[in-house]
């Protein structure tokens, strides 16, 4: 409870040393190809890079199949990365004088979606928080006693539903179990992939004023990632928005949602369902799916829905750059480019 | 929600969730309270341990010495001279030789399955858990047995190696081992896709770590309820194979056996040489009963 106050004895870095650096992460799934084309590849994450900084939260949002679940997985090192490098708090993870992956794991946490099939269910919940600890070389007393303190810490009661099972629990307990579980290695970053989404309003709104109140006491640093623009916006300081497995916009969140520069980001803003009626929307703001990651569309990927695509969009892949303005707002966008040769370029951003 | 100005009031105390059932049961609590509430297993389970006590206590139940014959007594009907059930082809008691002849055909029926079920669940765990390509080496060693018929593939273990019950065990065992290793690889394998165990990984923990305190628990239930089923399967087979002169040999009792002596003399008492089916039937009934009730039982929505 007093780690906020005290100086954090592993934060090597420094203050200023942001605690996560993404570089160029590339993850191909390989697929077999159809029609006797030989194989594809399904370029989940293309090329991604961002920083989180300390005590942060980032959330990160797209459409479902963007590639932010196989981004989680990447930055845990659950599956292998392709290209690209992934520092944590100035040590580059698996770098010949970095930290292993093993190093990476105690220090960053991930909770699933889904909070049934994250728990062993032939094991009494208290375990499956004890584990963690237990996996670190804590005496089983020790690790049950962490355990105890993690389930009182996210507001579960140890004595009662301690010994219980998973299938005894409700949804946002089940949750509330695993934020438990993840915390109880005492990592300084918490991925949440899709943590609350699957989850009732009322109880989604309980689960996010606890992860709120925990990054608080432990010093946490978050990467929220979620489809739910709403939570999004509730919980994170800096947003980022994915495509087809790459970064669009990166910024903070009340710019990012005040003053979209990217026009997916304008089109996943104005796709949200408003309690206001004279918000309406006439029409869909965005319309079709997105197009297959194996063979992505060249130049800009979203030019394919975007309403100001022009002939440079299907040339030139845009960087991902704050063009005029504030430089903690980036966008990858030809409109904010004046010298790429869109006929609107520099138009937009302005407004 | 909305807006981040919308904060709702933040507080590190929460209060505490507790709920209105105190009491806590385990996992197996709960399955032996089904069983119990359930009335045809545990009548069908009692008529199984009787058969086990009766197969344990044989000397001291048995009315007859079993291999103690009679040139005149051949295939008396039943309660002659004291015989309960009537004597066989060579004059001797036939409920001392059902008796004792339980001991073999329980001995065929078990140590063969728990033989399977340890070597095969095993290989099924390594293989599901593993994938790739060590997953693919075991499971395809494990279909070149799978090809044959069970039945057909057992009477060519035991004949290669010769008759006597030790080499029935083997090759029972051989041949129920590639079906364990084909339900704990499945079920490893569902077990394995599950987020409990990245998260697991991402704990930390090491391949044979996860698998002592995650994958087990999960695949035990299935691998010992499909064995539980197969007892049965490994009585008829042991049964055959004695019939066909290749597991117990003669003068053991053994239900396959007596089955296969007697039927010569099914038109001379045709009552007498039902008793050693009905007694294999009974068991193995009993036997997939059973296995079915505790199945029941362990399957909880989870």
């Amino acid at each position: 409870m007093s780690a906020a106050l005290e100086l954090d004895e592993s934060d090597r870095g420094g203050a200023a040393q942001p605690l996560l650096i993404a570089r160029g992460l590339v993850k191909h799934f390989r697929v077999p190809g159809a029609k006797g084309r030989g194989e594809g590849k399904v370029r989940a994450v293309d090329g991604i890079s961002f920083s989180v900084f300390k005590g942060e939260t980032l959330g990160i949002v797209g459409e479902s199949g963007c590639g932010k679940s196989t981004l989680a997985r990447l930055l845990m090192h659950l599956i292998r990365i392709d290209a690209g490098e992934l520092i944590f708090d100035g040590e580059g993870v698996e770098a010949p004088d970095g930290i292993t992956i093993a190093e990476l794991r105690r220090q960053m946490q991930m909770v699933f979606q889904d909070s049934a099939s994250s728990l062993n269910p032939r094991m009494p919940i208290r375990d499956s928080v004890a584990f963690g600890p237990y996996v670190h070389g804590q005496p089983q007393a020790e690790a049950r006693r962490i355990a105890r303190d993690m389930l009182l810490k996210v507001g579960l009661n140890p004595d009662m539903l301690g010994p219980r099972y998973p299938h005894e629990l409700s949804g946002g307990q089940k949750q509330r179990v695993n934020i438990a579980r993840a915390l109880a290695i005492r990592p300084r970053m918490v991925i949440l992939d899709e943590a609350v989404s699957a989850l009732d309003k009322s109880v989604e709104a309980q689960v996010l004023n606890l992860l709120r109140a925990l990054r608080r006491s432990f010093n946490l640093t978050y990467l929220f990632i979620s489809h739910d623009l709403n939570v999004v916006q509730y919980i994170s300081d800096r947003v980022l928005v994915m495509y087809l497995g790459q970064v669009v916009e990166l910024g903070p969140v009340d710019e990012i949602f005040a003053r979209p520069k990217h026009p997916y980001t304008t089109a996943l803003l104005g796709s949200r369902s408003s309690m206001d009626p004279s918000r309406r929307i006439e029409e869909p703001p965005i319309t079709g799916d997105p197009p297959s990651p194996i063979d992505p569309p060249s130049g800009c990927r979203f030019r394919t829905r975007c309403p100001h695509a022009e002939a440079i969009c299907a040339e030139q892949m845009p960087a991902l750059s704050a063009w005029s303005d504030r430089t903690s707002h980036v966008a990858a966008c030809h409109l904010h480019d004046p010298l790429s040769g869109h006929s609107r370029a520099g138009t937009m951003g302005s407004a | 929600m909305s807006t981040t100005t919308h904060d709702l009031p933040e507080t590190a105390l929460w209060p505490v969730e507790t709920t209105a059932e105190a009491r806590v049961r385990g996992y197996w609590g709960s399955v032996l309270r089904r069983l119990l509430r359930d009335k045809a297993t545990m009548i069908f389970g009692l008529v199984l341990l009787a058969i086990i006590a009766l197969a344990i206590a044989a000397p001291l139940l048995a009315p007859f010495d079993p291999y103690k014959d009679s040139i005149i007594g051949r295939l008396k009907p039943f309660g002659w001279r004291g015989h309960p059930l009537g004597t066989d082809e060579l004059g001797r008691d036939l409920l001392s030789r059902l008796i004792y002849g339980a001991r073999s055909s329980l001995l065929m029926g078990t140590v063969p399955v728990a033989i399977a079920a340890v070597i095969g669940g095993s290989l099924g765990v390594i293989a599901g858990f593993a994938g790739g390509r060590v997953g693919s080496v075991i499971m395809r060693v494990m279909d070149v047995f799978y090809a044959f018929p069970s039945v057909l593939l057992a009477v060519a273990i035991s004949g290669a190696m010769g008759g006597g019950m030790l080499n029935g065990i083997i090759a029972l065992s051989m041949v129920f081992t590639p079906a364990m290793c084909r339900v704990a690889e499945t079920t490893t394998s569902q077990v394995r896709s599950l987020d409990f165990i990245e998260a697991a990984r991402a704990t930390g923990a090491g391949p044979l770590t996860i698998i002592r305190h995650h994958v087990l628990g999960n695949v035990l239930g299935p691998v010992f309820i499909y064995a539980s089923s197969l007892v049965s399967v490994a009585i008829l087979l042991g049964s055959g194979l004695s019939f066909l002169g290749l597991g117990v040999k003669p003068p053991e009792p053994d239900w396959g056996l007596m089955l296969s002596t007697l039927r010569q003399s099914l038109y001379v008492n045709p009552l007498i040489c039902a008793l050693p089916g009905a007694a294999i039937f009974i068991t193995s009934v009993c036997f997939n009963l059973v296995s079915d009730g505790i199945r029941g039982a362990m399957d909880v929505r989870l």
